[in-house]
């Protein structure tokens, strides 16, 4: 891409009105000399890449430094991947994105009970905390699927009984 | 080391996991000594933020010791007591050289709209947090800070985000004397925001939600009016009859992508996650504030968009100010508020969890159980 007016100042007005004190993000961010000169800092020393890391679109390369946590693996890492092929303006990069977080909850039941873990969800979802604090509320969200859980049985049921 | 683990929408446990390893010349390790639950982390929690992977251990507020020192590192050595900002930030990109710690440039590589933070999903960088009894810590000469001798931990950790993220809430509203602020959300972070409204010389503070305890807590410690907006016909409406009608000059946001109060955006904020949250707590600001007034937004949102009233936007010519905090920025004068006894943000804390207990301490947050207002997770090296 080509700039096509290379030296602003030579247009008439070019900056006449212009107030550095009209700085609606004063005292946020503190205006530097080199502020429209791109990638122009020292950068820090790269961290090695050593784990698969997907980086957007709408930068050249990777960060400096990186989070480690949990690399792109299984169907959801095929689905990541996809995903970081559209930029962040795009709802196909977000989309896949949360498609691959729901489908990693199922990956790691099934990573939970490949180590022989099986997950205890009651705990896992703090219902300890619920029973001692909010009883009633539990007791009644837990009656109220159990009645839905067995009108739906019994509906199944006597639809195949027919 | 045992950490926080992430296995789905409201699903965490404590399990053992790997020690944190220097991978870069200016990483520090740092055994954790105290780590909150925030209420941006209930985003993460619920769901609702892209690219929050099963495994990952969340937390961003948190201080340590620091145990390791990557051969980079010059201000800081082993044995040092720190808070760590929840931004990681390089010091040297153009956005850390403006004041931007929270935009850094070279911390995130899968997004750039948003620079890196301590475990909150890929998005913001991949990185594990500090729901954990060790955790990495990159950029360590410029994202932790000694903590000051003879300051409470407990103060010292709730200057990793509660406080800045606060304070820079009223400080963008642009407040000058006298001004009407409405602080939206009787959180950690509302609460704080409406306390440091005062300081920047509001004059008149008003705090809206719809939790009881909170309101009153508000009431106390901010001091600040503080009304449930399910006894208010319409929020909007109540705030320009209680503002000789024509509305606060500054409004701010501090609930982001969980608020209640429209049935329509919690649906399709919440529940089918087709928009980055509920937009109900902007809605009401855009039509609560004055013409030509301040909107102030430190709420977290996701990335997609979101329903709010833009023609009402223009057509009044309000200023939008956001941004996540800077706390690096903020932080000389935060400390200096704390040890002049003008903040005392301790007294936000109401519930010390062992870390072991996390999936509890969720549930108690995030249900508002026990009248939550900030659980700190303690590691068992500091229990007694």
């Amino acid at each position: 891409m080509k700039r096509t007016v290379k030296d602003p100042s030579r247009i008439k007005g070019w900056s006449v009105d212009a107030d550095p004190k009209n700085d609606p993000t004063y005292p946020m961010k503190r205006r530097k000399d080199g502020e429209h000169a791109g990638y122009s800092w020292e950068r820090p020393l790269q961290q090695p890449i050593t784990v698969e890391i997907l980086h957007s679109n709408e930068r050249p390369d990777v960060a400096a430094v990186f989070g480690t946590s949990t690399p792109p693996s299984g169907l959801s890492g095929i689905l990541r991947r996809i995903a970081f092929r559209y930029s962040e303006s795009s709802y196909g990069h977000w989309l896949p994105l949360m498609l691959a977080d729901r489908l990693s909850v199922v990956e790691g039941v099934l990573g939970d009970l490949e180590h022989g873990h099986f997950p205890n969800v009651f705990a896992e979802r703090g219902w300890k905390a619920e029973w001692r604090h909010n009883r009633t509320s539990l007791v009644r969200r837990i009656l109220v699927s159990a009645v839905l859980a067995s009108a739906t049985v019994a509906y199944l049921s006597s639809r195949r009984a027919d | 080391m045992l950490a926080m683990n992430y296995r789905g929408p409201q699903r965490v446990r404590v399990d053992h996991k790997p020690m944190p390893e220097i991978l870069h010349p200016e990483d520090a390790i740092v055994r954790v000594t105290r780590s909150c639950i925030c209420g941006s982390d209930l985003h993460l929690y619920n769901g609702s933020v892209p690219d929050t992977r099963v495994g990952m251990t969340f937390g961003h507020e948190f201080t340590g010791v620091v145990e390791q020192l990557g051969e980079g590192v010059e201000k800081l050595k082993v044995g040092d007591h720190v808070l760590v900002s929840f931004n990681i930030a390089c010091g040297k990109c153009v956005f850390c050289q403006q004041g931007l710690y929270g935009n850094c440039h070279e911390s995130n590589p899968q997004a750039t709209a948003v620079g890196g933070i301590f475990g909150y999903s890929h998005t913001a960088g991949g990185y594990d947090g500090g729901q954990a009894e060790y955790v990495r810590v990159p950029y360590a000469d410029v994202s932790p800070t000694v903590i000051p001798e003879g300051m409470d931990p407990d103060d010292a950790v709730l200057l990793t985000d509660v406080v800045p993220t606060g304070y820079q809430a009223a400080e963008m509203g642009g407040i000058q004397p006298g001004d009407t602020v409405v602080v939206f959300g009787a959180g950690p972070v509302g609460i704080m925001a409406a306390r440091c409204a005062w300081l920047f010389g509001a004059g008149r503070v008003i705090v809206i939600d719809c939790v009881d305890y909170r309101l009153e807590f508000a009431r106390k410690y901010a001091p600040c009016e503080a009304y449930d907006f399910r006894s208010l016909e319409d929020p909007a409406v109540f705030i320009k009859r209680t503002t000789e009608s024509l509305g606060a000059d500054v409004c701010i946001d501090a609930v982001g992508a969980e608020a209640a109060g429209s049935a329509l955006q919690t649906i399709l904020g919440r529940k089918l996650l087709m928009q980055g949250g509920s937009a109900t707590t902007l809605h009401w600001a855009i039509n609560s504030v004055k013409k030509g007034g301040i909107l102030s937004i430190v709420g977290v949102y996701g990335p997609i968009d979101a329903l709010v009233p833009i023609g009402n936007l223009v057509n009044k010519g309000i200023t939008i100010r956001a941004n996540q905090s800077s706390v690096k920025r903020l932080l000389p004068r935060l400390i200096e508020h704390v040890q002049n006894g003008v903040l005392d943000p301790k007294a936000l804390i109401t519930h010390r969890i062992p870390l072991e207990d996390v999936s509890d301490a969720y549930r108690i947050f995030s249900a508002k159980l026990d009248e939550c207002i900030k659980p700190v997770l303690m590691p068992s090296s500091v229990r007694s």
